[in-house]
């Protein structure tokens, strides 16, 4: 039965040449964006807010026709389409950050499509989208560090709603939101640390042990959320948040000065980590091992890495910063714990972390489409609830489906993930 | 690889004694669980050095309570005197496996081919999407209408995990992201047709996402009369498990689905298209899932709401592994989850929350699927060495 199979190219085909897949996917956007939002769109005006009232520095709002807009954006992801596949004639690869580049016009377009005749809260909807991505970048941080030496953590849900847990309870306990942060962080290495010894020691696939982590962390939060913590709310469950803190200086740059650099604590953290575990794989000596780990365990193990060990460690470390993250979701947003509050989110940072390539900025990146999907989903229901909302939210999810069949060809994750190591 | 393979098979060898054990120690755990966390134990908490007997006492008492209720609910209401009442329990039992055994016979097929197939939620909302759409929308004669229904939902289900088998046979997506992916894009979509006037929403309703009662003609029909709500839902379960072991053990298909999961390099070798293979499995496992998709859809006597996928697609992943992805296994397994959720009512009466039965339901189903950690907590003997 549970034969399953994690071989070298697991999530995807082996590299090849440069794939025509790219620029057919990207003028496919090109092409919805001018037609579907722009030429068949709505032509009222839309009106970007880029300033509210109390900001440092005014802007006057930035008005354009939706349908005009569209068009524009349109020709500008088909021009890139054209780019891509220039690149693809020369068999040369297409760089990842036209693929964000892309999907910011794409986000822009669909926003505008939605606004036609209204007006749109930039710095309100960016802020908002940073907050909602938090958990899910550092649940797919963990993600990457897990997979980078060759270990799939299906489990970072379960990781994310540890966290969660931890941090409201431990924070309202000991009425100290940084212990809380810590105890999310612990709880969720100790997590880690489980799922790495039956991956590791007791050879367990590892697939399944992460979705039973997730089965078990579901029910024992749900069960003490209904046994204890919906009674004695009050004691155990009523945590607050951490203050929101505005940077001097860069809190006063337009637009990105209110909508990044005025908010909590776990987003700057997030600020800080992305690059730190970046540096860390691929700038130091510590990064490399790690990586010969995930690629080839038997060399590495050839030239003295403990491979066991490096496993262990970047497993565990990867869980507490999932832990964080889950902590980014109660103190770090709405306060108290809620029933499965994590909803899929730790799913959602496992597509994030293939669709961002197991590199911690392009993974990041991808982890806002989603937080900006959430908030437009809120938004949108608030200010224009006659549209077919559904099918919004469905647009992650299709751009996920899309890049992992459509990029696959060029993506290759560690070839050791997801394979035991056994010595000898 | 071959190392990889030992441990499949020893997990799916599970032998009968490293079951008991994972199962006794899945429901010892379950109630520390219960009595640490229980009102009346935490008060007795106060008195634990004064006499740490009735501390004891109260946590026992718990624990024997919390499992009383759940054997009432699922089993024998060893308190009523109406036979109806009595019996009703197991009955409700029998109605909630029926869903988990054809759901975890889908995910079982998938794990024989190689194929880790978390979309059940979103095979199983498809296939409702169309058992709901002919029950609901199409007039047919008593009997047919069932049939009908019961049909689309199968195909539906079964092309959708087709589609996901076709783009992992083309190019090479992973299936658990594709189905992950898929579940939120078919809820969505349902949810859709439930809000919408002239696709799904009921007729003369006051407008939330509710679809209309399934046809008179399109229900399951009961098996034991009005007393109870059992329906022939079990009867095409256990069919299900039949038709599920002569695919498996006896059909060509059935060999060449075992072949690509036992290796598939050597599948590839001697002769066996894999990746169509793949494209085959997919939807065989999404068929099984359809299946339950038409129990969910037309054994209610209400309209639906997009909730009725009862997190069957989830569940389904636990019976298959309890299973050990066998046709009676699987039957054993669901039958088991099956109580756990007709018992959960009784339980929270009694003052335990019933999730504790999620955390039992986890910890067996790990404790089983790593041999080597029972083995390392009871000091067994590992095979090599008998």
């Amino acid at each position: 039965m549970a034969k399953t199979q994690v071989t070298p190219g697991m999530f995807s085909q082996v590299e090849v040449a440069p794939s025509w897949k790219t620029p057919i996917a990207y003028s496919f956007f090109g092409l919805l964006v001018t037609f579907l939002f722009g030429v068949a769109g709505p032509t009222g005006a839309v009106s970007f807010e880029l300033a509210s009232k109390t900001d440092f520095v005014q802007l006057p709002n930035f008005v354009i026709s939706a349908s005009a807009l569209n068009v524009g954006l349109g020709i500008v992801m088909m021009l890139i389409a054209a780019a891509s596949a220039a690149l693809t004639f020369l068999k040369k690869q297409t760089p990842q950050w036209l693929s964000i580049v892309l999907g910011l016009l794409g986000a822009t377009g669909l926003l505008g499509w939605l606004a036609a005749g209204k007006s749109i809260p930039v710095a309100f909807i960016l802020g908002s989208a940073v907050v909602l991505a938090v958990p899910i970048i550092l649940g797919a941080l963990g993600g990457v560090m897990s997979e980078r030496v060759g270990v799939v953590n299906i489990g970072i849900e379960g990781q994310l709603l540890t966290g969660a847990f931890m941090a409201a309870v431990v924070g309202t306990i000991t009425h100290n939101l940084w212990i809380g942060l810590i105890a999310a962080m612990v709880a969720a290495a100790i997590l880690s640390m489980a799922l790495a010894s039956l991956a590791i020691t007791y050879l367990v696939d590892q697939i399944i042990i992460g979705v039973l982590i997730n089965v078990l962390v579901i029910g024992v939060t749900n069960f003490l959320y209904s046994q204890w913590l919906a009674d004695a709310g009050e004691e155990v469950n009523f945590p607050g948040t951490f203050d929101i803190i505005a940077i001097p200086g860069l809190a006063q740059i337009p637009i990105i000065g209110p909508a990044l650099f005025t908010t909590r604590i776990t987003v700057y953290l997030t600020y800080i980590l992305v690059p730190l575990v970046w540096f860390v794989l691929f700038r130091t000596k510590l990064g490399l091992r790690a990586r010969a780990v995930g690629e080839h365990p038997t060399a590495a193990d050839t030239v003295g890495i403990n491979v066991g060990r490096t496993r262990f460690w970047w497993v565990t470390i990867g869980g507490a910063i999932a832990g964080l993250g889950g902590a980014a979701l109660t103190i770090g947003n709405v306060g108290a714990f809620g029933r499965e509050m994590s909803g899929g989110l730790g799913f959602i940072a496992l597509a994030v972390v293939i669709l961002g390539r197991w590199q911690p900025f392009y993974v990041s990146a991808a982890a806002l489409l989603f937080g900006f999907a959430i908030i437009l989903r809120v938004w949108a229901n608030s200010v224009n609830p006659g549209i077919p909302t559904d099918f919004i939210t469905m647009v992650p999810y299709l751009v996920t489906l899309v890049a992992v069949a459509g990029f696959a060809g060029k993506v290759r994750p560690p070839a050791a993930s997801g394979q035991p190591y056994i010595k000898g | 690889m071959s190392k990889t393979n030992q441990i499949m098979r020893e997990i799916m060898s599970a032998s009968p004694m490293r079951v008991f054990l994972s199962v006794v120690l899945g429901f010892v755990i379950g109630s520390i669980f219960m009595a640490v966390f229980n009102e009346d134990v935490v008060d007795s908490y106060q008195y634990f050095f004064a006499s740490p007997g009735y501390t004891f006492q109260v946590a026992f008492q718990t624990i024997f309570d919390g499992y009383a209720a759940l054997f009432k609910g699922a089993i024998f209401n060893f308190e009523s005197t109406d036979p109806v009442d009595m019996f009703r329990p197991i009955t409700e039992t029998l109605r909630l496996s029926a869903p988990l055994i054809m759901a975890g016979l889908g995910v079982a097929l998938g794990f024989r081919v190689g194929l880790f197939n978390v979309g059940g939620t979103g095979q199983l909302v498809m296939g409702l999407l169309g058992a709901t759409w002919v029950s609901t929308r199409m007039e047919l004669p008593y009997g047919l209408h069932m049939v009908v229904a019961l049909v689309v939902a199968v195909v539906l289900a079964g092309l959708t995990g087709g589609l996901v088998g076709f783009l992992k046979a083309k190019t090479g997506a992973h299936e658990v992201i594709v189905t992950i992916m898929m579940n939120y894009i078919a809820v969505d979509l349902f949810t859709y047709f439930l809000r919408t006037p002239g696709l799904l929403l009921e007729t003369d309703g006051p407008g939330n996402p509710k679809s209309d009662a399934p046809a008179l003609t399109a229900q399951f029909p009961r098996l034991l009369g009005e007393d109870f709500k059992l329906n022939i839902g079990i009867l095409l379960a256990i069919a299900a498990a039949v038709v599920y072991w002569w695919l498996m053990e006896r059909s060509t298909i059935g060999y060449r689905f075992r072949m690509v999961g036992f290796n598939a390099n050597a599948a590839k070798a001697s002769g066996i298209n894999v990746n169509r293979t793949y494209i085959w499995a997919m939807a065989a496992s999404a068929a099984f899932i359809g299946l339950a998709a038409a129990n969910q859809g037309l054994g209610e006597t209400g309209g639906l709401t997009s909730s009725i996928h009862a997190n069957i697609g989830f569940d389904a992943i636990t019976v298959a592994l309890l299973g050990g992805s066998r046709a009676r296994g699987v039957v054993i397994a669901g039958l088991v989850f099956g109580a756990f959720k007709a018992g959960s009512a009784t339980m929270q009466i009694t003052g335990v929350s019933p999730e504790v039965l999620g955390i039992i339901e986890a910890l067996i189903v790990l404790f089983i699927a790593a041999p080597p950690l029972i083995r390392a907590i009871f000091r067994l003997p590992s095979p090599k060495e008998q």
